[in-house]
Formats: C-alpha cells, sequence, structure tokens
C-alpha cells in the first residue's frame, strides 16, 4: 500500500501553501475578520478534505484562493503560494489566467452554475477558447472529450442540450467538465454532490476520485459530510470559525481526533447501532462575528474548557505531521468514528 | 423520441444558436395570433421595399380635377384634397412609418440597453446618479418630450424618431439594468468568473443574452407605440414633412376635411391601427413564448 501523504514530510515543493491568510470584511461600520490565520498546503494530486459547519468559512476560503471576493470592502492578510507565486499579489489579469486554467470549481448547485441560454457544449467551448488560441471547431472536439471524459454516455448530443434538458447528475458532470477541460492542476470542489442523491453523490464522489488519479488534478473537497471526506480523502482539515482546528491523515483524525470539535463533529454522525437514542450533538452554534470568544473560538461550547483555554489558541504541529488547535490536544483522550 | 432525436442531430449539426430559435420558432408556429401579426408585417414590409412597383400613381402628383373623390376603378381608395392617389399615398407611407418605427427603436436599443447594463453591473453611485436622471426623464410626458427634443434638433422624420427614440431609451434602460441586477447573481456568472472569463466576457455572454428576453418583447410593443408617435408628430407636422407622404401627415390633412369627405380619414387610420395592433400581438405572443414558466422544453 502506498504511504499515507498527510503523514510524511513533504519532499517537493507543495502546489498550494496558504500561509496565515486573513480576510476581513467591511460591513459600513467595522471590519469584521472572518478567516484568520489560515495555514494548510496542497501538494500535487492531493486529495484534501474541508469539513465544517455552515459558516465555518469553508467556501470563503475557496472565494479567496480563487480570488473571487467583492472588489470593494475586504481586506487580504497573508499569503497564497501556488507554483511559487503569491495569488494576492497577482493582477487582476494575471488571475484571470490562473482561474479556470490552473485553479477551477465545481459548485454545489448544478442547477443554476450553468448559464441556461446556452448549451453545455457551447459553453464548455467558451471556456476553452478563454484560455486557448484555438477555433470553434477545435474547442467544440475538447468540449466533447471533455464531456466523454465525465462519463456521459452521448457527448456529442449532450453538448448541443441546454442545462434545462439535463438531470442534475448529469449537469455536475457538464459542472466537471467545464472544471476540468484547460487540465487545471487544482480543482476546487465546494460540496459538489450535497445538491444531488444520494446515488448520484456516489458516482460523482467516484468521479472526481478517479479523474484526480487520472490527471493529477489536486482537488480541495469542501464538505460537510465527513462520511464522504473519509471514504475519498487522505488528508482532512477541520475548520471552525474562521479557522482551521485540526490538520492531518483522514483515519488517523477519525480514529483519535485531536480537537474537541472535530470529535463533536464525528460524535454526530448517525450511527445504524444506536437506532433508538438521542442522535449527539455539539451544543450551541457557531459564534457570529461580532461575539467571537476572545481565546479558544470553541471554549463556549467545549465540554472540555478550562480556564486557561481563554486566550487565542495556536495551530501547533504534532511530531507526527498532525497539526491542531487546542491547548490539551496532548492530555485528552477523545472518541473517534465508531466504525 | 425520434423526432427528438433528429432535432438534437440537427441542433449539432447547425450549432447551438440555430437550436434556440429552432424552438423559439415552434412555439410561434403555433400560435394563430403570432402567425397572422408576422404575415402582415412581412407583406408590409414587401410593401414598403416595392412601393414604386406597386403604387399606381406618383404620391405627390395632384389633380386640381378630382378633388377628395370617393374610391372608384381608377383611384381604388379616392383622391385626397389635392388630388392625389390616396392608395399610392398609403403605400409611399408604409416605407416612412416602417422607417419611422424601425429608428426609435434601434435608438432607444443602442442607448438603453447598454446604459442599463452598465449601472446594472457596475452598481454604486453611478447607478444612483444615471437611475434618477432616468426617473426624471420618464416622468415627462412622452410626446411632450419628444416635441422639446424635435424643437431642439429641428423639425423632420429623422429628427422626430430620434427624439422619440430618445424618449424610449429610459424605459429600456431601466428594464435592463433590473435584468442585470437578478442576472448578475446568478450562480453561472460567478461560475464563469471562476473559469477566467473577464468582466467585459461576462456582461457580453451571460448577463446580455439573459437579461435581454424582457426587451425582446418591450420592443415590439415600441415599435407600436413608436408608430403611434410617428403618427402623432406627422399630424403636429413635426415629422414626415409635406409633401412626402406619411399616415400620421394623411389623417391630419383628411381631419381638415372631416364635415365634407369623413371617408379620407378610414384608409391612414386603419393603416395606423392594424400595424400597430400586429406589434402589439407579436409582442404579447413572443410574452408567452419566451416567458420561461410557460416552456414546455
Amino acid at each position: 500500500m502506498d504511504p499515507i501523504p498527510g503523514g510524511r514530510e513533504p519532499r517537493q515543493q507543495p502546489l498550494l501553501d496558504v500561509r496565515n491568510l486573513s480576510v476581513a470584511f467591511h460591513d459600513g461600520e467595522t471590519w469584521g475578520e472572518v478567516l484568520t490565520d489560515v495555514s494548510f498546503a496542497i501538494e500535487p494530486g492531493e486529495f484534501v478534505g474541508i469539513v465544517g459547519e455552515s459558516g465555518c468559512g469553508k467556501s470563503l476560503t475557496a472565494l479567496s484562493i480563487l480570488g473571487l471576493l467583492p472588489p470593494r470592502g475586504v481586506r487580504l492578510g497573508g499569503a497564497m503560494l501556488f507554483d511559487g507565486r503569491d495569488l494576492a499579489k497577482l493582477s487582476e489579469r494575471a488571475r484571470r489566467e490562473v482561474r479556470g486554467r490552473r485553479i477551477s470549481m465545481v459548485f454545489q448547485e448544478p442547477m443554476s452554475a450553468l448559464d441556461p441560454v446556452f448549451t453545455v457544449g457551447t459553453q464548455l467551448l467558451e471556456t476553452v477558447r478563454t484560455h486557448f488560441k484555438v477555433g470553434r471547431r477545435e474547442a467544440l472536439e475538447r468540449a466533447v472529450e471533455a464531456l466523454a471524459a465525465v462519463g456521459i454516455a452521448s457527448p456529442r448530443q449532450a453538448a448541443a442540450m441546454y442545462p434545462s434538458s439535463l438531470s442534475g447528475g448529469m449537469r455536475q458532470r457538464a459542472m466537471i467538465a467545464m472544471a476540468l477541460v484547460c487540465e487545471p492542476r487544482l480543482l476546487i470542489a465546494d460540496e459538489p454532490t450535497t445538491a444531488l442523491d444520494v446515488t448520484i453523490q456516489a458516482q460523482i464522489m467516484d468521479l472526481l476520485i478517479e479523474l484526480g488519479q487520472r490527471t493529477g488534478t489536486a482537488i480541495l473537497f469542501i464538505t460537510h459530510n465527513l462520511a464522504l471526506v473519509a471514504e475519498s480523502c487522505r488528508r482532512m482539515l477541520t475548520m471552525y470559525a474562521g479557522q482551521i482546528v485540526e490538520d492531518g491523515p483522514v483515519r488517523e483524525i477519525l480514529a483519535r481526533p485531536r480537537h474537541p470539535y472535530t470529535a463533536g463533529l464525528l460524535g454526530s454522525i448517525p450511527q445504524s447501532s444506536r437506532r433508538k437514542s438521542v442522535l449527539p450533538s455539539i451544543p450551541g452554534r457557531v459564534p457570529s462575528l461580532h461575539e467571537m470568544p476572545p481565546g479558544c473560538r470553541f471554549a463556549p461550547r467545549c465540554a472540555h474548557v478550562e480556564p486557561p483555554c481563554l486566550v487565542p489558541q495556536q495551530l501547533v504541529s504534532g511530531r507526527d505531521w498532525r497539526k491542531v488547535r487546542c491547548r490539551r490536544a496532548g492530555e485528552l483522550a477523545l472518541p473517534g468514528a465508531q466504525s | 423520441m425520434s423526432t427528438e432525436t433528429s432535432v438534437a442531430k440537427e441542433a449539432v449539426a447547425k450549432g447551438p444558436t440555430a437550436a434556440a430559435r429552432h424552438s423559439l420558432w415552434r412555439v410561434i408556429r403555433r400560435d394563430p395570433r403570432a402567425v397572422v401579426s408576422l404575415g402582415y408585417l412581412a407583406l408590409l414590409l414587401a410593401v414598403s421595399l416595392f412601393a414604386a412597383q406597386i403604387a399606381p400613381y406618383s404620391p405627390i402628383e395632384q389633380n386640381v380635377a378630382e378633388l377628395l373623390m370617393p374610391p372608384s376603378p381608377a383611384h381604388w381608395l379616392g383622391t385626397d384634397d389635392l388630388g392625389r392617389d390616396v392608395l399610392s399615398r398609403l403605400i409611399w407611407g408604409a416605407p416612412n412609418s416602417l422607417y419611422a418605427s424601425a429608428l426609435a427603436v434601434s435608438v432607444a436599443i443602442a442607448i438603453g440597453v447598454p446604459v442599463g447594463v452598465v449601472i446594472g453591473f457596475l452598481g454604486g453611485w453611478l447607478d444612483e446618479v444615471v437611475s434618477r436622471f432616468i426617473d426624471a426623464l420618464l416622468s415627462f410626458p412622452p410626446i411632450v418630450l419628444a416635441i422639446a427634443v424635435t424643437g431642439a434638433l429641428g423639425i423632420g422624420l429623422t429628427n422626430a424618431m430620434l427624439s422619440v427614440g430618445i424618449v424610449f431609451a429610459p424605459v429600456l434602460a431601466r428594464i435592463v439594468r433590473a435584468q442585470t441586477l437578478v442576472v448578475r447573481q446568478a450562480l453561472y456568472v460567478d461560475a464563469a468568473r471562476a473559469f477566467g472569463a473577464s468582466t467585459p466576457q461576462i456582461v457580453v455572454r451571460h448577463i446580455l443574452p439573459n437579461a435581454i428576453q424582457p426587451v425582446i418583447v418591450q420592443v415590439t410593443l415600441m415599435l407600436a407605440i413608436a408608430l403611434l408617435a410617428e403618427a402623432s408628430l406627422s399630424f403636429l407636422a413635426l415629422g414626415v414633412q409635406p409633401p412626402a407622404a406619411s399616415w400620421g401627415g394623411m389623417l391630419a390633412r383628411a381631419y381638415n376635411y372631416i364635415e365634407i369627405a369623413p371617408a379620407q380619414m378610414y384608409t391612414p387610420g386603419l393603416a395606423i391601427l392594424f400595424t400597430a395592433l400586429a406589434f402589439n400581438a407579436l409582442g404579447e405572443s413572443l410574452r408567452v413564448a419566451l416567458d420561461p414558466t410557460m416552456k414546455r422544453r
């Protein structure tokens, strides 16, 4: 078996190296920091999952990497090194060349992510022509190839169809084709299966895994579904209230989580063996921008909180390449996922 | 099933835009009102293009021996107060009327659509300022504003219709702005950006095509209003200048002889009525055909 990538020292330059990324929005009066000290790296070809509740900053992290934050009222800090270049420092023109060509994205809602007035083929070939100087005919050929690559049975017919005549699963496949048609090195998949029903979900996940392995595209998979991460990713990041609180190999985190929040998420997965019992949940909710706790952000909901926890926590690397943002990580023995 | 496959194959052969036209045409073809309107307008266009060949007499040739004559084998629709053949003047009025409508609406589109898209897409203070200006323009009665603009630009059909177009532009700008505000929130706009499209590309490829449908409907209605505006301005002697023929001008002249020859008013009046109705009916059919909630594809 191959070694777990998250568990070894990175031998090569990471594809994407996010360092101390912070994002603040101006709400008319004050700045509210929605992402704080977000640091992580993705190796070429790696499949990394980001998990967390809604509003933890997962999608915002993705939009920051792509440079799709609103142009006004935003303050960006830190660095995002992609192939050694800091994305935050690129001109808009240079960022456009990166988007779609080097880093691409699949969205949650396949129903509305395709333009209803153009056929799937037209949209794909326009994406090709944005990045490559090719004629319409050749671009259409590439579009049809991309549709075939995502498992659409009659790609030529599908290319001539409007999004409204495709099923949800077909649209998400078309979306993935569009994201991968220019062969990017990193694909950000923001809850790509959430809007789909379960059997289609499994097909799309298998497709992403297969495409990632075949093309060597690294995938950053954003989800709130821990089961999907467990099945597909090798490394996972847990985000809470705009911070990364845990980072490490999926198997090890699932077996022995070190951050109480990760443990809480694992505990709230429904288990068929506990059918009659009450489903455990994490009490409280993600703090809003203006009531952010001064110390550990998870402290108000944490069962293991102590007075010394009420100071800001750092993301600390362990000896085994796991990182955790909890001062009690070493002493707590938190329950993992039941299998 | 087999027809659908053949349609799909045909669409592959012709390219994507052909498929869009195909489905719109299918809806229109099933709507008798739209077919009749389109047929009438096509006939009117043919008459306009071949006015010189069709008209039995010159539209400005006077014949003082036959003034205000009722219909006869020589003059099917009679003659006017200067002895000119009414049918010939009606035929020669058609190109003027169509030109006038088309010009006014083209001006309205050329000004209104870009302004609406830009202020809707960019927003901010520009939107605030231009939107208030549009509100101010819309508060004027259109004909009064058109008369004022004609006064400034000078009398004549082209100037009159330029002014009507300027009066219409804010209406289109407002519609396009509202649509743009909706469309720019769409996920496919974000998706296009995520795939590397630039702002001009997004506006041209995604915002405009999605914002334009209500404009198509509005434009057909505007053609009718422009036709009536042309008639009104010509009636007020601000549009087509004598001796050239126009329906509004004919109506104005006939109005002077309403007690001697009331029938003189019927033909230009009916020509204006039918043409305006045809534009309106077409607009209504298009509205239904383009309404996504009524679509069955």
